[in-house]
């Protein structure tokens, strides 16, 4: 229970359109990630479907009946927000269950559901405490498990672990990944972090602009970018892209080779770079090469590599298969 | 702590000026204070000398007391204010979350014309107003004074609540309408007591002129059974003979009520300064 369908979305406000004819199926159990940059419209997306916004045109199914004209509490759903958004005079118990008491559950009925929620998120501690006696990773904590309680058949996560700190985030980001095998329910969740959506995502739903890029699992779109923009999104270091005719490869305008696929050598290679400057990470080193004609190279080399800055040095894809050519509109060539 | 924020001069300096802005602010209703104790005389003769052994005296309290019905005067007034008070906030309120929260046609325009009243003195229409209360029989009532004194206030309040309604977070309103409060819900659990410090300023800025006003309740509603502190306080004061024991009582007596409501909403608003802990 929690399919989703978007067919032809559209929103615009006022004169300034945010969203162009987006069409996704979102099958029952599936966790899905909308990515892109900051207004490129993933939230909006993703308010349209909670109901907090209205469409300017489209459909939008939840479990296969059409859902533009209910009111967010009878959609089914649950969301997460940003800012937590717990409502600040009421305990962690009561923030918990307000839905459920909204809905007129039974009194009994809320007691084992929020039980059972935070059990599983370990709240039992805190839940008589009230928001501003929690820290920022409880309180995400609690946000997620208001959502758990209600049982919803499709959970809206936005951006979640944007406000909390590098630890925390990997943490909760655990977290989350377990809490949807525990629950297997449908996840729909934005973020403008590729490294979230890359750990996270059964399918990935790439945006831009207002429009959908790419759909598709982390694999294949890591490996498989449809064009420029998911190619330069997804993966980090970001991809190289180098002007085809500058580097004297015909039948394409731009070739992009990821950092991790160069090889360097101090004899012969491809192409020749200087060494601008090196970071050193501890398991893996990235080397900044300054070419003569296609500008700067990333190289992702694994393990403590040395080299130094000046030094001229020799790169080449490791392998064929690992060149991705581009054409004048940047789609990918194939 | 550095030495540059805690230097002793600039802390007596500070001190200084705020000291001489509470005497000064002071001084006036110390004055009335003191000298409602004193006897006639010695209001005159030494009129900032303390009311201390033949120059104490009862007098003002007692007229106060015998002539007219001062205890129904309070009554009226605090009736007026706090009715008015109620209605500018509730009204003010509704109307600033309905500004701030919802996109609708005209909004920029409808948050100007309601704070329009901000620069146009109510008493502009009084003639109107009377007309108006004459037609619809208020006259002589203490509705008359509640409606005028409401509308009075609603500018000022919604201008400022709607600002700080803007504050209040989207993300808790959106929360709260994923699990199924109504918008009414949302306002009075939600948004209302996080915006409890403005409503307290409000609260105080509206209140303090409507207990004082003099004009309205002297053309509106000047009946003996509708008078209120300020207008009863007048009838000491003669064409050529004025009791000023009785006066200085009355006013003496006329800044306690407002006073205590004072107190409690300066509570509201530190309380609400200091556990502002939200987010």
């Amino acid at each position: 229970m929690g399919s989703l369908q978007l067919n032809h979305v559209n929103k615009s406000f006022g004169a300034t359109q945010v969203l162009f004819d987006i069409n996704l199926d979102v099958a029952d159990g599936e966790f899905v990630i909308f990515v892109g940059p900051s207004g490129c419209g993933k939230s909006t997306l993703l308010r349209i479907i909670a109901g907090l916004e209205d469409s300017s045109g489209g459909e939008v199914r939840i479990d296969g009946s059409r859902v533009d004209a209910v009111p967010p509490a009878k959609r089914g759903i649950a969301m997460v927000f940003q800012t937590y958004a717990l409502y600040p005079h009421l305990t962690v118990k009561e923030n918990m269950s307000a839905g459920l008491k909204q809905a007129g559950t039974p009194r009994d009925q809320i007691e084992a559901q929020v039980a059972e929620a935070s059990r599983m998120l370990s709240l039992d501690p805190y839940l008589q405490r009230r928001p501003a006696e929690l820290s920022g990773g409880q309180r995400q904590r609690v946000a997620i498990g208001r959502a758990v309680v209600r049982k919803p058949s499709l959970f809206l996560f936005d951006e979640p672990l944007s406000n909390l700190d590098a630890a925390l985030r990997v943490h909760t980001r655990l977290e989350i990944a377990r809490l949807h095998r525990e629950l297997t329910a449908t996840m729909v969740y934005v973020t403008h972090d590729q490294v979230e959506a890359m750990t996270l995502a059964d399918k990935i739903v790439v945006m831009n602009a207002g429009r959908i890029e790419q759909v598709g699992s982390p694999m294949a779109l890591y490996n498989n970018p449809a064009n420029l923009f998911v190619a330069g999104f997804i993966g980090s270091p970001q991809m190289n892209f180098l002007r085809a005719a500058a580097i004297g490869m015909a039948g394409a305008e731009t070739i992009g080779v990821r950092p991790e696929h160069l090889t360097l050598s101090k004899e012969r290679g491809d192409w020749a770079g200087k060494v601008v400057h090196i970071e050193h990470l501890g398991a893996d080193t990235n080397v900044y090469l300054e070419t003569e004609k296609a500008g700067m190279v990333t190289v992702r080399l694994f393990g403590e590599v040395y080299h130094d800055p000046g030094e001229t040095l020799w790169m080449s894809p490791a392998e064929q298969r690992f060149v991705y050519r581009f054409d004048a509109a940047g789609k990918v060539m194939r | 702590m550095s030495k540059a924020t805690h230097s002793p001069l600039r802390s007596i300096a500070a001190h200084a000026i705020l000291l001489t802005y509470t005497v000064i602010a002071l001084f006036p209703v110390f004055v009335i204070i003191i000298n409602s104790f004193k006897s006639k005389k010695a209001i005159f003769g030494a009129p900032l000398s303390l009311p201390l052994g033949d120059a104490f005296s009862l007098i003002g309290y007692e007229t106060v007391f015998k002539r007219g019905d001062f205890l129904l005067y309070f009554q009226n007034s605090l009736m007026v204010t706090v009715a008015s008070l109620v209605l500018v906030l509730l009204f003010g309120a509704m109307a600033a979350f309905a500004l701030s929260e919802y996109r609708f046609r005209l909004n920029t325009l409808t948050g100007l014309y309601l704070a329009l009243g901000i620069m146009i003195p109510i008493r502009l229409g009084t003639v109107a107003i009377l007309q108006l209360m004459v037609a619809s029989g208020l006259v002589n009532t203490l509705w008359a004074l509640i409606l005028v004194y409401t509308a009075q206030g609603l500018p000022l309040s919604i201008f400022i609540l709607s600002e700080f309604m803007r504050t209040v977070s989207d993300d808790l309103k959106n929360a709260g309408r994923i699990d199924g409060m109504s918008e009414y819900r949302i306002f009075f659990r939600l948004v209302l007591p996080l915006v409890r410090p403005a409503m307290a300023t409000v609260a105080v800025f509206t209140m303090i002129p409507i207990w004082n006003d003099l004009w309205f309740p002297l053309i509106l509603a000047p009946s003996e059974a509708t008078k209120t502190v300020t207008l009863g306080a007048q009838m000491f004061i003669g064409q050529f003979q004025t009791d000023w024991n009785g006066v200085l009582s009355a006013l003496a007596l006329a800044i306690l009520p407002v006073l205590i409501l004072y107190l409690i909403f300066s509570r509201q608003l530190i309380r609400g300064i200091t556990s502002g802990a939200v987010k």
